[in-house]
């Protein structure tokens, strides 16, 4: 007994270092961003400081770009979330079928998420929707259509198509993953009671799907609520501010404005809003990793 | 023991080669942008070190936006990184009045101050006192397909009208054949569609602020000019304009599909280029359009060199200055590329010279189009602040860039020219308000 009181003793004074450590790691960026954000700070106006109180919250948050950002930030997490379910899941079926060079299929369905995001964004933007030299238009005119000026007419929808494409190969494979594990007895089980396709998925290869579902869903709402790259790269948050997300309005006014007063404000709202979001997530979907 | 002996004969060696050389060494960190005339400009340093054979120069090259926020983070926070800073006439004003620049006084006289182009020392002085020497100064033009101007039936004027451009350009369409009247930058951005329609807003008599820095989009002047654009741009523009910066219209030119660019001189020398250009052959140049106001729709902008206050190599700096911007480097590249790939733009000797208006198509109207432009003046009204295409105060980047994205919106169809005008005003009046300039 008393053996292992020491023991534990032990391995709680070896783990110090690393937690305090951490914690510092933590602590000492948000507390410096907290103490920011209620300082007037900006990097090109050496006169105008000192405390600032709620200035800069109000400023950040009176913004009209901040309304329009934060629904720009949810609709392009859930749009690419509900397009890489569905779609990975899709896919995950289809792969999982025995075909002919089958692992060359698969590293070219994965490969997509090896790319970095610039250059997946630079090769959408000039090759594919660039409407006078780009594969859409070309393929519109020689269909006699007028070619359409992706980034400019359908933005947001553009960045989400650019940013579900890089990622739906994360979600085809984890879930692809999945479907392998599933009990291919169970499954015959199930056609010899008579199961079509369609029951056999809704009963069998969805709940089956359930936690990898959870984990994609977790994995890439924590990436994709702070997309980035895509939106500098294509559209530069435009036109007006269809396309500025939460991530790009704190750079706007970090990295254009100079204002560290006023970014750090944006920065702990986003921290706030982050976490709002995740603990939704966790209520939602979590209880599907404890069953 | 042995060893001893050999640890005392290096330590010897070392005290010897540390007390040798009488002269000091001095390296020189210098911070510049990717363009091609500065690349050059590295190459040729052994011109400058065999000279000066007590200074080491080391290089930090940077693509433009990197360089803008490294080097204005570093001497906002007094970093201390670079002795010698490549910026542009945005920022000298603004750094001279917050002290952070040092003034060039003592460049020597084989630097001949007084043949700098009076517009562009404009630009970069503060009261009178130089605080950066233009590496190459550039101002913006028509260019122009000759030979869809002529099956247009039409002449280019040196001295066009907008309501001529807008004719001509719509002349000049044929989508059928992928060919657009007129190409302009649409893409948002301080730098990009707010340089041109800055510029082109002082040829329509607009302003950004009055004398007591009240934003002034609510004005006519402004609604005339971004109803003017759009109209055009929707009349006789390329698809998918609201994207297109410098290099997207550089590349629609060279590859045939623009009937006019108005934009930089210095793509004057990429359009003629008959290895990158398949029009080269074919492009007139004339002065950016007017409407009878007294002021063209140009702008002025010089990539220069300064020293940050509180250098400590105040006067190593200055030598390496003094030799990169001086006359003498003109003839260097000269001897070495040729005369058309002299840095332009800055001196006025350099117009005067016939070797190099003989290999430069585009000299006359380069010059032509920075002598129009008055930093000091750049519209009909007059303004509390200096700047052509822009505006020197800090807080202009980020503004410029705010408002850039909702005239681009405009451009794109998604809001309506009269809510772009009304956004901009409060964002401008937002940002003016916090910045302690409206009280």
């Amino acid at each position: 007994m008393a053996a292992t009181v020491n023991t534990r003793r032990l391995a709680r004074a070896m783990l110090t270092p690393a937690v305090v450590i951490l914690f510092i790691w933590m602590i000492v960026p948000l507390v410096l961003t907290l103490w920011y954000s209620f300082q007037n700070y900006s990097l090109l106006n050496p006169e105008n400081v000192g405390f600032a109180g709620w200035s800069n919250y109000r400023y950040f948050l009176t913004d009209p770009a901040f309304f329009q950002a934060f629904a720009n930030t949810l609709i392009l997490t859930l749009s690419v979330l509900a397009i890489t379910v569905v779609g990975g899941i899709l896919l995950g079926l289809l792969l999982d079928q025995f075909i002919y060079g089958q692992g060359i299929v698969r590293i070219l369905v994965i490969s997509p998420f090896f790319i970095m995001p610039t250059v997946a964004a630079l090769v959408w933007k000039n090759m594919l929707m660039n409407p006078n030299y780009g594969i859409f238009a070309w393929i519109a005119t020689s269909l006699g259509f007028q070619p359409v000026a992706w980034l400019e007419t359908y933005p947001l929808f553009s960045i989400i198509l650019i940013v579900a494409w890089q990622w739906l190969p994360f979600a085809t494979l984890i879930l692809l993953t999945a479907l392998q594990s599933l009990d291919e007895e169970q499954k015959e089980a199930a056609g010899m009671d008579g199961a079509g396709f369609a029951s056999l998925f809704v009963y069998i290869t969805l709940p089956h799907l359930a936690r990898a579902i959870t984990v994609v869903i977790l994995i890439e709402t924590i990436f994709l609520l702070s997309v980035f790259a895509e939106i500098l790269v294509t559209t530069g948050g435009g036109p007006g501010y269809a396309t500025t997300n939460i991530a790009y309005l704190i750079y706007h006014l970090a990295l254009l404005d100079y204002d560290v007063g006023g970014a750090s404000a944006g920065g702990v709202v986003a921290v706030i809003l982050a976490n709002i979001v995740a603990i939704f997530l966790v209520r939602l979907v979590g209880k599907n990793l404890e069953a | 023991m042995r060893h001893y002996r050999h640890l005392a004969g290096v330590a010897s060696l070392l005290a010897l080669v540390a007390a040798g050389p009488a002269i000091a060494e001095t390296t020189l960190t210098i911070a510049t942008v990717n363009n091609g005339d500065m690349v050059r400009m590295q190459g040729l340093t052994e011109d400058f070190t065999k000279a000066n054979p007590d200074i080491k120069l080391q290089w930090v090259t940077l693509e433009e936006n990197v360089l803008r926020q490294k080097v204005t983070t570093d001497i906002a926070t007094k970093g201390g990184q670079y002795d010698v800073l490549t910026i542009g006439t945005y920022e000298v004003p603004i750094w001279a009045k917050n002290g952070w620049l040092v003034a060039l006084d003592n460049l020597g006289d084989a630097y001949k101050v007084d043949d700098l182009l009076p517009a562009i020392r404009g630009g970069l002085s503060a009261d009178g006192k130089l605080y950066a020497s233009p590496f190459y100064g550039e101002s913006s033009y028509v260019m122009y397909r000759k030979d869809l101007m002529e099956k247009a039936g039409l002449t280019m004027p040196e001295t066009p009208t907008w309501d001529f451009i807008r004719e001509a350009a719509e002349k000049m369409t044929d989508r059928a054949n992928g060919i657009n009247g007129v190409c302009l930058r649409g893409k948002a951005g301080w730098g990009e569609n707010m340089a041109f329609l800055t510029a082109m807003s002082n040829s329509f008599g607009a302003r950004w602020f009055d004398e007591q820095w009240k934003p002034q989009f609510d004005q006519p002047e402004w609604k005339n000019t971004l109803q003017f654009y759009v109209d055009l741009m929707k009349a006789a523009g390329p698809a998918g304009a609201s994207s297109n910066g410098f290099n997207e219209n550089l590349t629609l030119f060279q590859q045939g599909k623009c009937g006019m660019w108005i934009d930089a001189t210095v793509a004057g020398s990429f359009v003629t280029d008959p290895k990158a250009s398949t029009v080269s052959d074919k492009v007139g140049f004339a002065l950016a359009p007017d409407t009878g106001l007294g002021k063209r729709g140009n702008w002025l902008w010089a990539w220069s060199l300064a020293i940050p206050a509180g250098s400590q190599k105040t006067e190593a700096a200055e030598k390496f200055i003094a030799w990169a911007t001086g006359p003498g480097y003109l003839d260097l590249v000269a001897s070495r590329d040729g005369w058309a790939n002299v840095p332009p733009g800055t001196r006025a000797s350099l117009y005067a010279n016939k070797d190099y208006t003989s290999a430069a198509p585009f000299a006359e109207m380069t010059l032509a189009s920075i002598e129009a432009a008055d930093p000091t003046h750049p519209t009909v009204k007059p303004v509390p602040y200096t700047g052509v295409q822009f505006v020197a105060i800090p807080e202009f980047q980020g503004l410029g860039d705010t408002v850039g994205k909702f005239f681009s919106a405009a451009l794109a169809g998604q809001t309506s020219v009269d809510d772009a005008l009304k956004q901009a005003q409060d964002a401008s009046t937002r940002t003016m308000t916090r910045a302690g300039y409206i009280k």
